[in-house]
């Protein structure tokens, strides 16, 4: 089974959805001139994911037997030596990669039938979700930097598009607007990052670019001491943190779920934001050799994962919360990749892009139940009147919090051990950072479901509902009371949660410590030994989650289950006293470390500040004013001395004719002698 | 006192520079330009002739002769313009031709 992957197989994969995006997406709009409804636009997208998904796992399938791609498709342009190619490498991580990012893609898909089921824009929607599932594979699937980068931006672009989708409300705008900017300033350092990697290795392709990686690791960058391949690296995840939504490029991902629930599951949890943590894996040839850049990887992600999870406690608005827990789970995996332990990050990003959409649509499924209200504070006992979305959440919840043999646990303490046994100067802290993560984690998310699921029924206590601005389009209001979602709203919640539960028992050997990783991803285990250690620790997954029993993460899990359960269920007077009591750190929490106000008072004031300086003296002054202006009013100034001189009598010009012959003549037969 | 070569440059050199000046001061009438611009061919037809005659050499002559044809026919041509532009302006006075001011 080795070589029965083909370029054509390959190609279907990302083309599906496209074909399916553009039917929806012209034919299904005023663009096209709506020639197709509703039904054939769902149709079109999911058959087109369909087919992706079913190609990717047959993919899979054949990667696990042993095959590998590696080829060009098509050569765009050669400039001088270099050449800007589209092409496919296939190995296990583009493998997992392909199927994660399809199969939460048709779930969301099939999600969306009902969850956008009154929206106007049912086959805009449609349109863009499948355009953002070609984007994605072309990112995974690539072969170069080019086509990586054209995916990073294209699955940027749809963010963009679908966190304002609503777009007459005006925080959505706000919102959107925040997610591109700061993907530029993320984007600004990856496209340095390739540059560089150009400049010096003079190439696109991964291959030949980790080929040279060895010379690469021993220039300086020009002018400094500094190892050119560290520049490298910190320019490339500069890149991941805005992708990503690593400290302090995070300020975006909250915010962006203004945007429609499918799309916070497909694109702001499970696939895209996960990119910047795939970049580095794949990459992994090139940030081994800097030891600077994994010790900042470590300490970045190690801040994002401790400190955004505590903002996730204060957190009223059930979307929120969960965007707060994904923004610490990238931090875990980022923790990972800057452990060397890339293979884990890689898990924890498959078993989180699982559990995560799961809790997404779950959210999104109260959400509907409720009538469009997204604060937990006026929810509560929701069990009752949606069973299966209870079940499903819990079974998220668990995974999230690293429930033994569930697949958030694999992966969770994976990171965590992983961390223990890095030799980098961050690790300590990493490690600390990592393991009081868990409590939080396991905190705000059952403060999450408590509230949500649990005490009693509140809904009648909401200030804001029916006159809220929220898009509460839904038909029915009679009683207030949540209801079930229907089925395909359901369906995908139970798919979802089947792996949440088993992947990562099913997966931790061959992905951890097995061969389906290990050509894709390159570790030095002498310099880096934690993942060589860790492996030596391992025996089992059985073993694994009995030895757990023995260990501080579950404890702190559990710890910090119990916790949420007696301040939120048994003595709700609790919060409210120690927020009472922590006054200024809650201040500070609500504010989320003033870095919103830092953006907006600092950084977009003093940019704009400085542009209007540069506007008024650059551009009014010196450009229009000192040289557009002055040049022609220079002009009008002798022209109108000169034009004295034109009389327009010709016995003028005949005297100045003869004059002139004069003094020539003077000048030739006296003074020229 | 015998006539020198100089007496008859300074008849031409006055006679140029009573062209030049009838050029310069008329303001009235375009036939006083052409006039002077006669008066200024015939000013260097006085200085070949002299020139001819005393070097000795009849080349100078038969230059005067091609000058006072090319002459004859610049004024029948100046004169013609002379006609169209008073037909177009009803006017022949300098002062008004100032068409080429910007």
């Amino acid at each position: 089974m080795s070589n029965t992957l083909s370029a054509s197989t390959l190609l279907a994969v990302p083309l599906a959805p496209l074909v399916g995006s553009a039917l929806a997406g012209i034919l299904g709009t005023t663009f096209g001139g709506n020639v197709i409804g509703r039904r054939a636009s769902h149709t079109a997208t999911i058959l087109g994911v369909l087919v992706a998904f079913v190609l990717s796992a047959m993919t899979l399938a054949d990667v696990i037997g042993g095959a590998r791609f590696n080829q060009t498709i098509y050569e765009w342009m050669v400039v001088g030596g270099l050449k800007m190619e589209i092409g496919f490498m296939v190995d296990g991580l583009t493998a997992m990669m392909m199927c994660v990012v399809t199969f939460v893609s048709l779930m969301v898909h099939i999600y969306t039938i009902g969850y956008m089921e009154e929206d106007a824009g049912y086959n805009r929607f449609f349109a863009y979700i499948s355009l953002f599932t070609f984007s994605m594979l072309m990112l995974v699937m690539s072969n170069n930097l080019l086509q990586l980068f054209f995916g990073w931006e294209a699955v940027g672009l749809v963010s963009y598009l679908l966190i304002g989708f609503w777009f007459n409300k005006p925080t959505a705008i706000f919102a959107n607007m925040k997610a591109f900017l700061v993907n530029r300033v993320g984007d600004f350092g990856f496209i340095l990052g390739i540059g560089l990697i150009v400049a010096y290795a003079g190439t696109l392709n991964y291959t030949e670019v980790f080929a040279k990686a060895g010379e690469l690791g021993a220039l300086s960058f020009p002018g400094t001491s500094w190892m050119l391949v560290t520049v490298i690296c910190i320019c490339l995840f500069i890149g991941a943190m805005g992708k990503s939504a690593q400290f302090p490029l995070h300020v975006w991902l909250p915010d962006s779920m203004e945007g429609p629930t499918p799309i916070s599951a497909l694109i702001h949890a499970a696939t895209m934001v996960t990119a910047g943590i795939f970049m580095v894996a794949r990459m992994s040839p090139l940030f081994e050799l800097s030891d600077t850049a994994l010790n900042f990887i470590l300490v970045i992600g190690a801040i994002t994962a401790l400190f955004m999870g505590f903002l996730g406690i204060i957190q009223n608005d059930i979307k929120r919360v969960v965007a707060y827990s994904t923004l610490s789970q990238l931090g875990y995996m980022t923790v990972a990749l800057g452990a060397s332990a890339y293979s884990v990050a890689v898990f924890h990003l498959m078993t989180h892009a699982f559990f995560k959409a799961l809790l997404f649509l779950a959210a999104g499924s109260v959400i509907i139940g409720m009538h469009h209200n997204q604060d937990i504070r006026w929810m509560g006992a929701v069990r009752k009147y949606m069973p299966i979305t209870w079940i499903t959440s819990l079974l998220g919840t668990l995974a999230l919090i690293g429930t033994p043999l569930f697949s958030g646990f694999y992966s969770k303490d994976s990171i965590i051990e992983a961390v223990h046994f890095s030799n980098l100067p961050g690790a300590g802290f990493a490690h600390f950072a990592v393991l009081a993560g868990v409590f939080v984690t396991s905190f705000y998310s059952f403060r999450l479901y408590f509230l949500v699921f649990h005490g009693k029924e509140r809904y009648d206590q909401n200030p804001d509902a029916h006159h809220d601005d929220h898009h509460d389009d839904h038909g029915h209001h009679g009683d207030g009371k949540p209801h079930e979602s229907p089925w395909v709203v359901t369906l995908p919640l139970v798919l979802l949660a089947i792996p949440s539960v088993v992947i990562g028992y099913l997966t931790i050997q061959p992905m951890l410590f097995g061969d389906f990783l290990k050509d894709a991803i390159t570790v030095n285990s002498a310099a880096h030994p934690a993942m060589a250690k860790f492996a030596e620790m391992f025996h089992g997954p059985l073993a694994m989650a009995s030895h757990a029993l023995s260990t501080a993460p579950l404890y702190l899990a559990a710890a910090g289950a119990v916790a949420a359960w007696y301040m939120y269920l048994v003595n709700p007077a609790v919060p409210a006293a120690i927020a009472r009591a922590l006054k200024p750190l809650v201040t500070i929490l609500e504010n989320k470390y003033y870095l919103d106000w830092i953006n907006e008072n600092i950084i977009a004031r003093g940019a704009r500040a400085l542009g209007v300086v540069l506007w008024k003296g650059g551009d009014r002054g010196i450009i229009e004013g000192g040289v557009v202006n002055a040049s022609w009013k220079l002009v009008g100034v002798v022209s109108s001395v000169v034009r004295r001189v034109q009389t327009g009598y010709l016995y003028h010009y005949a005297f100045v004719m003869l004059v002139g012959v004069l003094l020539f003549m003077t000048y030739f037969v006296w003074l020229a002698k | 006192m015998s006539l020198t070569l100089g007496h008859f440059l300074s008849v031409g050199a006055i006679l140029f520079a009573l062209s030049v000046i009838g050029i310069f001061l008329n303001r009235k009438n375009l036939i006083v330009l052409l006039m002077a611009i006669e008066l200024m061919l015939l000013a260097v037809n006085m200085n070949f002739v002299a020139f001819s005659h005393y070097l000795g050499d009849m080349h100078g002559q038969v230059f005067v002769f091609f000058i006072l044809t090319v002459a004859a026919a610049e004024s029948a041509i100046g004169l013609a313009v002379l006609v169209l532009l008073f037909r177009n302006r009803s006017s022949i006075s300098v002062e008004e031709l100032n068409a080429l001011k910007g």
